[in-house]
């Protein structure tokens, strides 16, 4: 008999004010009683639309069967089928718009909590030391991927699988893209994302680091160097700034530095040779996913935070949880509210921005209301630091050195129903191809890239490289 | 790991190293630069290549003494490793203009040497002005008469060379009527403004090497932005190397101080770890 509880179990979770003094993960995950028990939840029904809503189509009432049975290794064994990492995407997919959505539970009470039954069952198998998958038989040919990120790494995965010999190829010191330098440690502890890199090793994936391509070879060079096909998994990592007066001021930094910074190089702790500045007071500037992490980073160094977004909490575009935690943490929401500019101290620091009160009217074409500033209401908040988290664009570096790569008026590359560029055996998906995303969508693109329908076939074409078929 | 093939002391606080690093040898061109991390804690730091062998595989960098990554650097010797060694990045310098003023301040004349050499093997008339606070601290001079027409030592103390400073050898040749096509500035901001603000008054086109803070290079995060005619750009993409006349030198100068504080304390730190280490 299932069990018919409305709601989820739920997932503890560290007090908020202890964790807002430390940069541990906040959610603790089910036990393995939690979890049999959430997935007893589960109707296993026919028509599975849970499966539909996963962007890599997890197997997902097979796989929690499994957990409701306590076998949580045959349970890991169904999601790695069609999945690569786990443990990531079970804590940063926005479920609530993906596989939750569609599930039938739903309907009357809550979905059954599929990304937390995912994340526990990868973390079990990782905590219980789980067997490495031995590195497959090769089939003879070379495949770059360029970029290490969620897209790079699910493709790279994929093609290993298949045989294919794979080299990833990753400008910064280390593979893991916005997994590393974006998503906090307290949303993704960085150990779990290199054990995943690890496990792709295990399968016989190279990583070139600290190799730009356009700058230290270009895609030429990997072709010369007989890469028969090449993934181009760049993201979108260029921040973007509003061009208002005063963005060049110190304590002004883009979402993307002050996270690399507290990411990736670890400026929080003391001893870390990488600086970063600890405000008393931050605003930063936008709503979404990125604006969460960047305030909740600050709130960890010790600052006041302001998260200001043009338009009102409803419209807020950050995952429900992520705006619930930030609240829980202290942050404060200043809604309908724009800044304008950035005013100096006298030493060239931030001393306050300048923002103008908004009112929402008529929808636009994206059907959210737009935000009008209204005339005259400008007022000051006083702020040593502002983090600009209003998006991304792709980096122009890959296109701009490669010829033939058509590109989109956003710099987006642009590829065909089998995510091959204008270039033959040039493939690319992930924010490279969509502009800013999200984790899981970049996997399902790279997944894509590297199969469809779980069949892959190496054809000759006429330039003689190799094309990822999708039909079977 | 990249390992350092060479190393030779230039002055008592620059030093030029030679690393082990393929990929960042391959396509390296005067004007661009590399990024590396000392250790696995280490910050990522740029330096501008001073030279580039691909059939060695190898590039070099030259580097001053100025805080904890580079003391760190320095305790480094051939033989040893450095975790991390990325490039080359931004853009190279372009090379256009008969007649050039080439002006290295300080450390800044490694970076103004390939320039120079590039400028000289494309058959160009090079002019060199090098300016050092004093005689101890003169680095690369055999090797900038050797690419440059003229070679100008200025010393601010007058121990060796003339004594003054770079702009008014500028200054001087300016007047004597000298055809200069184009000044390239590299070295201290304070440098490479009052070497602009000369040069406006003259209206010769004029090129400076920015140098402000980065983390990644690879137009990523923004830090290293920078006004150039009121519009931002980011150096490790856009440049490094900019229309001087353009350039907002004060925001950058300012921009360059921002972790001042924690720079001296972490500077002070590694040299009494070091100290002691080197005591024991």
């Amino acid at each position: 008999m299932p069990n018919m509880r409305m709601d989820k179990n739920p997932m503890p979770a560290q007090d908020p004010n202890v964790r807002i003094t430390n940069v541990e993960e906040v959610t603790l995950g089910y036990t393995p009683e939690t979890a049999i028990d959430e997935a007893k939840r589960c109707l296993n029904c026919k028509h599975k639309p849970c499966v539909e809503g996963c962007p890599v189509n997890i197997h997902i009432p097979d796989f929690i069967a499994k957990v409701a049975e306590g076998d949580f290794a045959g349970a890991y064994e169904i999601i790695s089928l069609t999945s690569s990492l786990p443990a990531i995407c079970g804590r940063v997919c926005p479920q609530e718009t993906q596989c939750e959505s569609k599930c039938v539970r739903g309907i009357k009470g809550e979905p059954v909590a599929i990304g937390r039954l995912e994340r526990f069952v990868a973390d079990y198998m990782r905590e219980q030391g789980e067997a490495p998958l031995a590195a497959p038989q090769r089939n003879g040919h070379k495949v770059a991927i360029v970029g290490g990120g969620p897209a790079g790494l699910t493709a790279a995965g994929d093609l290993a699988k298949l045989g294919y010999q794979v080299t990833v190829f990753e400008a910064l010191h280390v593979a893991g893209g916005v997994l590393m330098y974006g998503i906090p440690e307290f949303r993704l502890p960085k150990s779990i994302v290199q054990h995943e890199i690890s496990k792709l090793s295990n399968l016989g994936v190279e990583f070139v680091t600290n190799y730009i391509v356009g700058r230290s070879g270009t895609i030429e060079d990997l072709e010369s160097d007989g890469y028969e096909a090449i993934f181009v998994g760049s993201g979108a990592g260029l921040p973007n700034f509003m061009n208002m007066p005063g963005e060049e001021l110190k304590g002004v930094y883009s979402a993307n530095e002050f996270l690399t910074r507290f990411n990736l190089m670890k400026a929080y702790k003391d001893d870390s040779d990488t600086p970063i500045q600890h405000p008393r007071k931050t605003v930063v500037v936008g709503g979404g996913n990125v604006a969460m992490d960047a305030a909740r980073c600050a709130r960890r160094l010790g600052s006041e935070v302001h998260v200001v977004y043009r338009r009102s909490l409803e419209e807020l575009p950050a995952r429900k949880e992520e705006v619930e935690h930030a609240m829980e943490e202290g942050i404060i929401f200043d809604l309908l509210n724009n800044p304008v500019e950035v005013h100096p101290d006298e030493n060239g620091n931030v001393a306050s921005v300048e923002c103008i009160k908004m009112e929402l009217g008529e929808p636009d074409e994206s059907g959210r209301r737009r935000p009008i500033a209204k005339e005259g209401s400008n007022f000051l908040v006083e702020a040593d630091c502002m983090i600009m988290a209003i998006g991304t664009s792709p980096n122009p570096l890959i296109r701009s050195t490669t010829e033939g790569l058509e590109t989109n008026r956003k710099g987006c590359l642009i590829v065909d129903e089998n995510e091959m560029t204008s270039r033959q055996g040039i493939f690319a998906g992930g924010d490279a191809v969509t502009g800013a995303a999200t984790v899981i969508s970049a996997m399902g693109a790279g997944k894509k890239s590297s199969s469809s329908n779980g069949s892959i076939r190496p054809e000759k074409s006429s330039r003689k490289r190799l094309t990822f078929s999708t039909s079977n | 790991m990249y390992k350092i093939l060479r190393k030779k002391v230039l002055n008592p606080t620059v030093i030029s190293i030679t690393v082990e690093a393929p990929n960042a040898a391959r396509l390296a061109k005067a004007g661009q630069f590399i990024i590396l991390r000392v250790d696995e804690e280490g910050e990522r730091v740029p330096f501008t290549i001073a030279d580039a062998n691909p059939q060695e595989g190898t590039v070099t960098i030259i580097y001053q003494v100025v805080g904890a990554s580079t003391r760190k650097l320095m305790a480094l010797n051939e033989g040893d490793y450095l975790a991390d060694f990325a490039g080359p990045l931004g853009k190279p310098s372009e090379i256009e203009g008969e007649n050039v003023v080439i002006i290295g301040g300080g450390v800044g004349c490694a970076i103004a040497l390939p320039t120079a050499k590039a400028f000289h093997q494309a058959g160009k008339h090079v002019d060199t002005i090098v300016g050092f606070r004093n005689k101890d601290l003169v680095i690369l001079e055999d090797e900038f008469k050797a690419v440059s027409d003229h070679y100008y030592l200025m010393s601010d103390d007058g121990s060796v060379g003339e004594k003054g400073l770079v702009t008014q050898k500028l200054e001087e040749l300016i007047q004597s009527g000298q055809k200069i096509d184009k000044v390239i500035a590299i070295g201290p901001l304070i440098m490479m403004k009052f070497v602009c603000q000369l040069t406006k008054q003259y209206d010769i086109p004029t090129v400076v090497s920015m140098n402000p803070i980065m983390i990644d290079g690879t137009g990523m995060c923004g830090g290293c932005r920078l006004m150039v005619d009121g519009k931002m750009k980011f150096a490790c993409v856009d440049g490094p190397d900019f229309d001087g006349h353009l350039v907002d030198f004060d925001a950058a100068m300012s921009r360059n101080r921002q972790y001042f504080e924690k720079e001296r304390h972490d500077y002070e730190a590694t040299c009494n770890l070091l100290n002691k280490k080197e005591e024991n």
